[in-house]
Protein backbone atom coordinates (compact mmCIF):
# COMPACT_ATOMS: atom_id res chain seq x y z
CA UNK A 1 0.00 0.00 0.00
CA UNK A 2 2.78 2.42 0.93
CA UNK A 3 4.63 1.99 -2.36
CA UNK A 4 1.33 2.18 -4.14
CA UNK A 5 0.63 5.53 -2.51
CA UNK A 6 4.10 6.79 -3.37
CA UNK A 7 3.94 5.81 -7.00
CA UNK A 8 0.43 7.26 -7.26
CA UNK A 9 1.81 10.55 -6.00
CA UNK A 10 5.07 10.71 -7.94
CA UNK A 11 4.41 8.85 -11.17
CA UNK A 12 2.52 11.77 -12.70
CA UNK A 13 5.63 13.94 -12.36
CA UNK A 14 7.82 12.16 -14.91
CA UNK A 15 6.55 8.64 -15.59
CA UNK A 16 3.03 9.62 -16.56
CA UNK A 17 2.96 13.39 -16.75
CA UNK A 18 -0.50 14.66 -17.65
CA UNK A 19 0.82 17.34 -19.99
CA UNK A 20 3.94 15.68 -21.39
CA UNK A 21 2.70 12.12 -21.82
CA UNK A 22 -1.07 12.31 -21.73
CA UNK A 23 -1.00 15.73 -23.49
CA UNK A 24 -3.95 17.02 -21.46
CA UNK A 25 -4.58 20.53 -20.19
CA UNK A 26 -2.51 22.24 -22.89
CA UNK A 27 -4.95 25.13 -23.35
CA UNK A 28 -4.46 26.64 -19.93
CA UNK A 29 -0.76 25.81 -20.02
CA UNK A 30 -0.45 28.27 -22.91
CA UNK A 31 -2.62 30.95 -21.42
CA UNK A 32 -1.44 31.45 -17.86
CA UNK A 33 2.30 30.92 -18.23
CA UNK A 34 3.50 34.36 -19.27
CA UNK A 35 4.20 35.04 -15.59
CA UNK A 36 5.28 32.85 -12.68
CA UNK A 37 2.77 34.36 -10.29
CA UNK A 38 -0.30 33.45 -12.32
CA UNK A 39 1.15 30.04 -13.14
CA UNK A 40 1.69 29.25 -9.45
CA UNK A 41 -1.82 30.25 -8.44
CA UNK A 42 -3.33 28.39 -11.38
CA UNK A 43 -1.25 25.33 -10.51
CA UNK A 44 -2.41 25.42 -6.89
CA UNK A 45 -6.03 25.81 -7.95
CA UNK A 46 -5.88 22.92 -10.41
CA UNK A 47 -4.08 20.66 -7.93
CA UNK A 48 -6.62 21.29 -5.17
CA UNK A 49 -9.62 20.97 -7.44
CA UNK A 50 -8.31 17.73 -9.00
CA UNK A 51 -7.62 16.23 -5.58
CA UNK A 52 -11.01 17.21 -4.12
CA UNK A 53 -13.00 16.17 -7.15
CA UNK A 54 -11.17 12.83 -7.24
CA UNK A 55 -11.96 12.36 -3.56
CA UNK A 56 -15.64 13.20 -3.97
CA UNK A 57 -16.09 11.09 -7.09
CA UNK A 58 -14.34 8.17 -5.43
CA UNK A 59 -16.57 8.43 -2.33
CA UNK A 60 -19.62 8.18 -4.54
CA UNK A 61 -18.18 5.69 -7.02
CA UNK A 62 -20.32 2.79 -5.86
CA UNK A 63 -23.48 4.88 -5.85
CA UNK A 64 -23.18 6.75 -9.14
CA UNK A 65 -25.49 5.21 -11.77
CA UNK A 66 -23.28 4.44 -14.74
CA UNK A 67 -25.67 6.02 -17.23
CA UNK A 68 -25.20 9.49 -15.74
CA UNK A 69 -21.69 9.14 -14.33
CA UNK A 70 -20.01 11.67 -16.63
CA UNK A 71 -22.51 14.42 -15.90
CA UNK A 72 -22.29 13.71 -12.17
CA UNK A 73 -18.48 14.02 -12.32
CA UNK A 74 -18.84 17.21 -14.28
CA UNK A 75 -21.29 18.66 -11.76
CA UNK A 76 -18.90 17.95 -8.91
CA UNK A 77 -15.93 19.40 -10.79
CA UNK A 78 -17.85 22.48 -11.89
CA UNK A 79 -19.04 23.19 -8.34
CA UNK A 80 -15.52 22.90 -6.96
CA UNK A 81 -14.15 25.17 -9.68
CA UNK A 82 -16.73 27.85 -8.95
CA UNK A 83 -15.90 27.68 -5.26
CA UNK A 84 -12.18 27.96 -6.08
CA UNK A 85 -12.88 30.96 -8.32
CA UNK A 86 -14.90 32.66 -5.57
CA UNK A 87 -12.13 32.07 -3.04
CA UNK A 88 -9.49 33.50 -5.37
CA UNK A 89 -11.64 36.58 -6.01
CA UNK A 90 -12.03 37.12 -2.29
CA UNK A 91 -8.45 36.56 -1.18
CA UNK A 92 -6.06 37.11 -4.09
CA UNK A 93 -8.05 39.61 -6.11
CA UNK A 94 -5.14 40.91 -8.21
CA UNK A 95 -4.10 37.50 -9.41
CA UNK A 96 -7.66 36.35 -10.01
CA UNK A 97 -8.07 39.40 -12.22
CA UNK A 98 -5.12 38.29 -14.34
CA UNK A 99 -6.26 34.68 -14.48
CA UNK A 100 -9.70 35.96 -15.48
CA UNK A 101 -11.57 33.37 -17.45
CA UNK A 102 -8.98 30.63 -17.07
CA UNK A 103 -10.00 29.70 -13.54
CA UNK A 104 -13.52 29.05 -14.80
CA UNK A 105 -12.03 27.06 -17.65
CA UNK A 106 -10.46 24.60 -15.20
CA UNK A 107 -13.84 22.88 -15.61
CA UNK A 108 -12.89 21.98 -19.14
CA UNK A 109 -9.36 20.95 -18.20
CA UNK A 110 -9.14 17.39 -19.42
CA UNK A 111 -6.90 16.36 -16.52
CA UNK A 112 -9.80 16.66 -14.10
CA UNK A 113 -12.32 14.64 -16.07
CA UNK A 114 -9.61 12.23 -17.10
CA UNK A 115 -8.59 11.45 -13.54
CA UNK A 116 -12.16 11.31 -12.23
CA UNK A 117 -13.25 8.85 -14.90
CA UNK A 118 -9.96 7.00 -15.29
CA UNK A 119 -8.84 6.67 -11.68
CA UNK A 120 -11.32 7.82 -9.03
CA UNK A 121 -14.14 5.62 -10.35
CA UNK A 122 -12.05 2.49 -9.65
CA UNK A 123 -10.06 3.41 -6.54
CA UNK A 124 -10.72 4.24 -2.87
CA UNK A 125 -11.07 7.90 -1.80
CA UNK A 126 -7.71 8.52 -0.13
CA UNK A 127 -5.73 6.97 -2.94
CA UNK A 128 -7.79 8.98 -5.43
CA UNK A 129 -7.09 12.15 -3.49
CA UNK A 130 -3.35 11.40 -3.67
CA UNK A 131 -3.67 10.69 -7.37
CA UNK A 132 -5.32 14.10 -7.79
CA UNK A 133 -2.48 15.80 -5.93
CA UNK A 134 0.08 13.88 -8.00
CA UNK A 135 -1.48 14.79 -11.31
CA UNK A 136 -1.93 18.36 -10.14
CA UNK A 137 1.77 18.45 -9.31
CA UNK A 138 2.68 17.00 -12.70
CA UNK A 139 0.65 19.75 -14.33
CA UNK A 140 2.11 22.34 -11.96
CA UNK A 141 5.66 21.29 -12.71
CA UNK A 142 5.26 21.83 -16.45
CA UNK A 143 3.36 25.08 -15.89
CA UNK A 144 5.99 26.51 -13.58
CA UNK A 145 8.87 25.46 -15.87
CA UNK A 146 7.20 27.06 -18.86
CA UNK A 147 6.34 30.20 -16.91
CA UNK A 148 9.91 30.43 -15.59
CA UNK A 149 11.37 30.42 -19.10
CA UNK A 150 8.70 32.69 -20.55
CA UNK A 151 8.82 35.32 -17.83
CA UNK A 152 12.61 35.38 -17.68
CA UNK A 153 13.22 35.60 -21.43
CA UNK A 154 10.04 37.47 -22.29
CA UNK A 155 10.20 40.27 -19.76
CA UNK A 156 13.47 39.79 -17.89
CA UNK A 157 11.65 39.17 -14.62
CA UNK A 158 10.87 36.43 -12.15
CA UNK A 159 7.78 36.71 -9.96
CA UNK A 160 7.64 40.36 -10.95
CA UNK A 161 11.18 41.17 -9.81
CA UNK A 162 13.50 42.45 -12.52
CA UNK A 163 16.43 40.09 -12.96
CA UNK A 164 17.73 41.10 -16.37
CA UNK A 165 17.39 44.86 -16.95
CA UNK A 166 15.50 45.26 -20.23
CA UNK A 167 16.11 47.94 -22.86
CA UNK A 168 12.74 49.54 -21.98
CA UNK A 169 13.97 50.08 -18.46
CA UNK A 170 17.38 51.36 -19.44
CA UNK A 171 19.20 48.00 -19.31
CA UNK A 172 20.82 45.94 -22.02
CA UNK A 173 18.42 43.04 -22.54
CA UNK A 174 16.15 43.16 -25.57
CA UNK A 175 13.18 41.01 -24.42
CA UNK A 176 12.27 38.11 -26.65
CA UNK A 177 8.84 39.03 -27.96
CA UNK A 178 8.12 35.46 -29.01
CA UNK A 179 8.20 34.36 -25.38
CA UNK A 180 5.17 36.41 -24.42
CA UNK A 181 3.02 34.97 -27.17
CA UNK A 182 1.22 31.64 -26.82
CA UNK A 183 3.37 30.06 -29.51
CA UNK A 184 6.35 30.10 -27.16
CA UNK A 185 4.53 27.78 -24.77
CA UNK A 186 4.09 25.28 -27.60
CA UNK A 187 7.82 25.33 -28.31
CA UNK A 188 8.75 24.98 -24.65
CA UNK A 189 6.28 22.19 -23.98
CA UNK A 190 7.46 20.50 -27.17
CA UNK A 191 11.09 20.67 -26.06
CA UNK A 192 10.04 19.43 -22.61
CA UNK A 193 8.28 16.41 -24.13
CA UNK A 194 11.28 15.72 -26.36
CA UNK A 195 13.70 15.89 -23.43
CA UNK A 196 11.50 13.67 -21.29
CA UNK A 197 11.17 11.05 -24.01
CA UNK A 198 14.89 11.05 -24.73
CA UNK A 199 15.44 10.37 -21.05
CA UNK A 200 12.67 7.73 -20.84
CA UNK A 201 12.48 6.30 -24.37
CA UNK A 202 9.68 3.85 -23.49
CA UNK A 203 7.27 6.82 -23.36
CA UNK A 204 7.51 7.16 -27.12
CA UNK A 205 4.32 5.98 -28.74
CA UNK A 206 4.86 3.19 -31.25
CA UNK A 207 4.08 4.08 -34.84
CA UNK A 208 0.58 3.14 -35.71
CA UNK A 209 0.96 1.21 -38.88
CA UNK B 1 -33.39 0.02 -4.99
CA UNK B 2 -31.46 -0.91 -8.09
CA UNK B 3 -28.67 1.32 -9.28
CA UNK B 4 -29.99 1.47 -12.80
CA UNK B 5 -33.67 2.07 -12.08
CA UNK B 6 -35.06 5.33 -13.33
CA UNK B 7 -36.22 6.43 -9.87
CA UNK B 8 -32.75 5.91 -8.43
CA UNK B 9 -31.09 7.82 -11.25
CA UNK B 10 -33.46 10.76 -10.96
CA UNK B 11 -33.16 10.76 -7.18
CA UNK B 12 -29.38 10.56 -7.28
CA UNK B 13 -29.16 13.40 -9.80
CA UNK B 14 -31.46 15.54 -7.65
CA UNK B 15 -29.40 14.96 -4.51
CA UNK B 16 -26.12 15.75 -6.32
CA UNK B 17 -27.62 18.96 -7.71
CA UNK B 18 -28.92 20.09 -4.32
CA UNK B 19 -25.67 19.39 -2.53
CA UNK B 20 -23.52 21.06 -5.21
CA UNK B 21 -25.94 23.96 -5.47
CA UNK B 22 -25.81 24.53 -1.73
CA UNK B 23 -22.02 24.42 -1.76
CA UNK B 24 -21.68 26.93 -4.59
CA UNK B 25 -24.28 29.35 -3.31
CA UNK B 26 -23.02 29.35 0.26
CA UNK B 27 -19.48 30.04 -0.98
CA UNK B 28 -20.76 32.89 -3.15
CA UNK B 29 -22.82 34.43 -0.35
CA UNK B 30 -20.13 34.03 2.29
CA UNK B 31 -17.43 35.66 0.17
CA UNK B 32 -19.57 38.37 -1.40
CA UNK B 33 -18.70 41.23 0.99
CA UNK B 34 -14.99 40.51 0.70
CA UNK B 35 -15.19 40.48 -3.11
CA UNK B 36 -17.13 43.74 -3.38
CA UNK B 37 -14.67 45.38 -1.02
CA UNK B 38 -11.78 44.12 -3.16
CA UNK B 39 -13.30 45.46 -6.35
CA UNK B 40 -14.04 48.86 -4.79
CA UNK B 41 -10.54 49.07 -3.35
CA UNK B 42 -9.01 48.12 -6.69
CA UNK B 43 -10.76 51.07 -8.29
CA UNK B 44 -9.73 53.48 -5.53
CA UNK B 45 -6.15 52.35 -5.78
CA UNK B 46 -6.09 52.92 -9.52
CA UNK B 47 -7.55 56.39 -9.16
CA UNK B 48 -4.61 57.14 -6.88
CA UNK B 49 -2.13 55.60 -9.34
CA UNK B 50 -3.50 57.83 -12.11
CA UNK B 51 -2.97 60.96 -10.02
CA UNK B 52 0.55 60.05 -9.02
CA UNK B 53 -0.38 60.39 -5.32
CA UNK B 54 0.65 56.76 -5.01
CA UNK B 55 2.47 54.33 -7.25
CA UNK B 56 2.56 50.54 -7.42
CA UNK B 57 6.33 50.69 -6.96
CA UNK B 58 6.04 52.47 -3.60
CA UNK B 59 4.44 49.35 -2.15
CA UNK B 60 1.98 51.13 0.15
CA UNK B 61 -0.27 48.94 2.25
CA UNK B 62 -3.99 48.74 1.71
CA UNK B 63 -4.66 50.83 4.84
CA UNK B 64 -2.26 53.57 3.74
CA UNK B 65 -3.84 53.75 0.29
CA UNK B 66 -7.33 53.87 1.78
CA UNK B 67 -6.30 56.71 4.08
CA UNK B 68 -4.88 58.77 1.21
CA UNK B 69 -7.98 58.07 -0.83
CA UNK B 70 -10.37 59.09 1.93
CA UNK B 71 -8.43 62.29 2.62
CA UNK B 72 -7.86 63.49 -0.92
CA UNK B 73 -10.34 61.94 -3.34
CA UNK B 74 -14.01 62.74 -3.68
CA UNK B 75 -16.21 60.88 -6.19
CA UNK B 76 -18.53 63.24 -8.03
CA UNK B 77 -21.57 62.16 -10.01
CA UNK B 78 -22.18 64.13 -13.19
CA UNK B 79 -24.79 64.14 -15.89
CA UNK B 80 -22.70 63.10 -18.88
CA UNK B 81 -24.63 65.01 -21.57
CA UNK B 82 -25.06 68.36 -19.84
CA UNK B 83 -21.92 68.18 -17.71
CA UNK B 84 -23.86 69.24 -14.60
CA UNK B 85 -22.93 67.86 -11.20
CA UNK B 86 -25.67 65.69 -9.72
CA UNK B 87 -25.88 66.75 -6.10
CA UNK B 88 -27.95 63.93 -4.67
CA UNK B 89 -27.36 60.85 -6.81
CA UNK B 90 -29.76 57.94 -6.53
CA UNK B 91 -26.88 55.47 -6.05
CA UNK B 92 -23.68 55.00 -4.11
CA UNK B 93 -20.80 56.27 -6.30
CA UNK B 94 -18.39 53.81 -4.69
CA UNK B 95 -20.18 50.75 -6.04
CA UNK B 96 -21.75 52.29 -9.16
CA UNK B 97 -21.08 50.20 -12.25
CA UNK B 98 -21.04 52.44 -15.30
CA UNK B 99 -21.10 49.55 -17.75
CA UNK B 100 -24.21 48.13 -16.14
CA UNK B 101 -25.85 51.56 -16.09
CA UNK B 102 -25.01 52.06 -19.77
CA UNK B 103 -26.84 48.83 -20.66
CA UNK B 104 -29.97 49.76 -18.70
CA UNK B 105 -32.87 51.21 -20.66
CA UNK B 106 -33.46 54.04 -18.15
CA UNK B 107 -29.93 54.63 -16.99
CA UNK B 108 -28.11 54.41 -20.32
CA UNK B 109 -28.17 56.00 -23.76
CA UNK B 110 -26.69 55.14 -27.16
CA UNK B 111 -23.18 56.48 -27.62
CA UNK B 112 -22.36 58.91 -30.43
CA UNK B 113 -20.26 57.64 -33.33
CA UNK B 114 -16.78 56.70 -32.10
CA UNK B 115 -13.74 54.60 -32.95
CA UNK B 116 -13.48 52.96 -29.55
CA UNK B 117 -16.28 50.41 -30.04
CA UNK B 118 -18.37 52.06 -27.35
CA UNK B 119 -22.02 51.28 -28.04
CA UNK B 120 -23.77 52.76 -25.06
CA UNK B 121 -23.02 55.33 -22.39
CA UNK B 122 -24.40 55.77 -18.89
CA UNK B 123 -26.53 58.89 -18.40
CA UNK B 124 -24.71 59.59 -15.18
CA UNK B 125 -20.99 59.07 -14.75
CA UNK B 126 -18.71 59.07 -11.72
CA UNK B 127 -15.57 61.18 -11.91
CA UNK B 128 -13.18 61.98 -9.09
CA UNK B 129 -11.99 65.29 -7.75
CA UNK B 130 -8.68 65.30 -5.96
CA UNK B 131 -8.37 68.03 -3.37
CA UNK B 132 -5.18 69.64 -2.12
CA UNK B 133 -4.22 70.28 1.49
CA UNK B 134 -6.48 73.33 1.66
CA UNK B 135 -9.53 71.57 0.27
CA UNK B 136 -9.42 73.18 -3.19
CA UNK B 137 -9.74 70.95 -6.25
CA UNK B 138 -6.32 70.10 -7.56
CA UNK B 139 -6.98 67.39 -10.13
CA UNK B 140 -9.84 65.72 -11.93
CA UNK B 141 -9.73 61.99 -12.60
CA UNK B 142 -11.81 60.73 -15.51
CA UNK B 143 -12.68 57.10 -16.15
CA UNK B 144 -11.84 56.09 -19.73
CA UNK B 145 -12.42 52.94 -21.70
CA UNK B 146 -12.10 51.81 -25.28
CA UNK B 147 -11.13 48.99 -27.57
CA UNK B 148 -7.49 48.17 -28.24
CA UNK B 149 -6.39 45.12 -30.21
CA UNK B 150 -8.06 42.24 -28.39
CA UNK B 151 -9.93 43.79 -25.55
CA UNK B 152 -11.54 46.81 -24.01
CA UNK B 153 -9.06 48.76 -21.92
CA UNK B 154 -10.33 50.39 -18.72
CA UNK B 155 -8.39 53.16 -17.10
CA UNK B 156 -8.24 56.57 -15.52
CA UNK B 157 -6.88 59.84 -16.86
CA UNK B 158 -5.91 62.49 -14.34
CA UNK B 159 -6.07 66.13 -15.47
CA UNK B 160 -4.87 69.22 -13.67
CA UNK B 161 -7.44 71.76 -12.45
CA UNK B 162 -6.78 73.70 -15.69
CA UNK B 163 -8.55 70.66 -17.30
CA UNK B 164 -5.92 70.24 -19.98
CA UNK B 165 -2.58 69.39 -18.39
CA UNK B 166 -2.27 65.64 -17.96
CA UNK B 167 -1.19 64.58 -14.48
CA UNK B 168 -1.16 60.87 -15.17
CA UNK B 169 -2.82 57.88 -16.77
CA UNK B 170 -3.33 54.31 -15.71
CA UNK B 171 -5.08 51.20 -17.00
CA UNK B 172 -6.52 48.76 -14.51
CA UNK B 173 -8.16 46.21 -16.74
CA UNK B 174 -7.29 45.02 -20.22
CA UNK B 175 -6.50 41.87 -22.15
CA UNK B 176 -3.78 43.13 -24.48
CA UNK B 177 -0.76 40.97 -25.33
CA UNK B 178 1.70 41.02 -22.43
CA UNK B 179 4.98 42.64 -23.48
CA UNK B 180 3.40 44.37 -26.48
CA UNK B 181 0.04 46.11 -26.00
CA UNK B 182 0.20 45.09 -22.37
CA UNK B 183 3.00 47.63 -21.99
CA UNK B 184 0.28 50.22 -21.29
CA UNK B 185 1.01 49.09 -17.73
CA UNK B 186 4.71 49.94 -18.04
CA UNK B 187 5.61 52.64 -15.50
CA UNK B 188 8.17 54.11 -17.90
CA UNK B 189 5.55 54.63 -20.57
CA UNK B 190 3.08 56.08 -18.09
CA UNK B 191 5.81 58.45 -16.92
CA UNK B 192 5.80 60.05 -20.37
CA UNK B 193 2.27 61.40 -19.86
CA UNK B 194 2.40 64.02 -17.10
CA UNK B 195 2.79 67.53 -18.47
CA UNK B 196 1.21 66.89 -21.88
CA UNK B 197 -1.81 68.92 -22.90
CA UNK B 198 -5.12 67.18 -23.55
CA UNK B 199 -6.65 70.08 -25.51
CA UNK B 200 -5.39 72.54 -28.13
CA UNK B 201 -6.00 76.30 -28.09
CA UNK B 202 -9.56 75.88 -29.40
CA UNK B 203 -10.36 73.32 -26.68
CA UNK B 204 -10.48 70.49 -29.17
CA UNK B 205 -9.12 67.14 -27.94
CA UNK B 206 -5.60 66.95 -29.31
CA UNK B 207 -3.73 64.37 -27.29
CA UNK B 208 -2.61 61.31 -29.22
CA UNK B 209 -0.21 58.43 -29.16
CA UNK B 210 2.10 58.62 -32.19
CA UNK B 211 4.44 56.17 -33.84
CA UNK B 212 7.99 56.55 -32.61
CA UNK B 213 9.24 58.97 -30.02
CA UNK B 214 7.57 62.25 -29.20
CA UNK B 215 10.16 64.02 -27.11
CA UNK B 216 9.55 66.01 -23.91
CA UNK B 217 6.18 67.72 -23.21
CA UNK B 218 7.67 71.16 -23.91
CA UNK B 219 8.38 70.34 -27.56
CA UNK B 220 5.52 67.88 -28.15
CA UNK B 221 2.65 68.91 -25.87
CA UNK B 222 0.01 66.81 -27.60
CA UNK B 223 1.97 63.67 -28.45
CA UNK B 224 3.02 60.61 -26.52
CA UNK B 225 5.46 57.88 -27.62
CA UNK B 226 3.83 54.89 -29.25
CA UNK B 227 4.23 51.42 -27.79
CA UNK B 228 6.64 49.46 -29.94
CA UNK B 229 5.07 46.38 -31.46
CA UNK B 230 1.61 47.57 -30.51
CA UNK B 231 0.39 50.11 -33.05
CA UNK B 232 -3.22 48.98 -32.76
CA UNK B 233 -3.30 49.25 -28.97
CA UNK B 234 -1.61 52.67 -29.30
CA UNK B 235 -4.27 53.75 -31.76
CA UNK B 236 -6.92 52.44 -29.36
CA UNK B 237 -5.52 54.65 -26.63
CA UNK B 238 -5.58 57.67 -28.97
CA UNK B 239 -9.15 56.90 -30.00
CA UNK B 240 -10.46 56.57 -26.50
CA UNK B 241 -8.77 59.82 -25.40
CA UNK B 242 -10.30 61.56 -28.38
CA UNK B 243 -13.73 60.22 -27.50
CA UNK B 244 -13.74 60.81 -23.75
CA UNK B 245 -12.20 64.27 -24.03
CA UNK B 246 -14.69 65.16 -26.77
CA UNK B 247 -18.29 66.38 -26.66
CA UNK B 248 -19.71 62.87 -26.29
CA UNK B 249 -17.49 62.32 -23.26
CA UNK B 250 -16.41 64.69 -20.54
CA UNK B 251 -15.93 67.93 -22.52
CA UNK B 252 -19.25 69.47 -21.28
CA UNK B 253 -18.33 68.81 -17.66
CA UNK B 254 -14.79 70.10 -18.08
CA UNK B 255 -16.08 73.27 -19.78
CA UNK B 256 -18.44 73.93 -16.87
CA UNK B 257 -15.68 73.20 -14.41
CA UNK B 258 -13.46 75.80 -16.10
CA UNK B 259 -16.23 78.40 -15.95
CA UNK B 260 -16.71 77.87 -12.25
CA UNK B 261 -13.07 77.81 -11.33
CA UNK B 262 -11.63 80.64 -13.36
Amino acid sequence: MATNMKSTLFDPLFENNPIALQVLGICSALAVTTKMETALVMAAAVTLVTACSNFAVSLLRNMIPSSIRIIVQLTIIASLVIVADQVLKAYVYDISKQLSVFVGLIITNCILMGRAEGFAMQNPPVLSFVDGIGNGLGYSMVLVCVAFIRELLGSGKLLGHSLIPTVNEGGWYQPNGLMVTSAAAFFIIGIFIWALRSWKPYQIESDEA
Amino acid sequence: MQRDSVTYIVGFAAVVCIVCGLMVSSAAVALKTQQTANAAFDKQRNVLYATGLASPAAGLSREQLETIYDERVKPVVIDLKSGDVVDSPSFDPATYDMDKAADGADTGMPAPENSSSIQRLPKEAVIYQVTGEGGEVEMIVLPIKGYGLWSTLYGFLALDKDTTTVRGITYYKHGETPGLGGEVDNPNWKAKWPGRKAYNDQWQPALQVIKGQAGPPSSAPHQVDGLSGASITSRGVSNMLHFWLGDGGFAPYLAKFREQHS
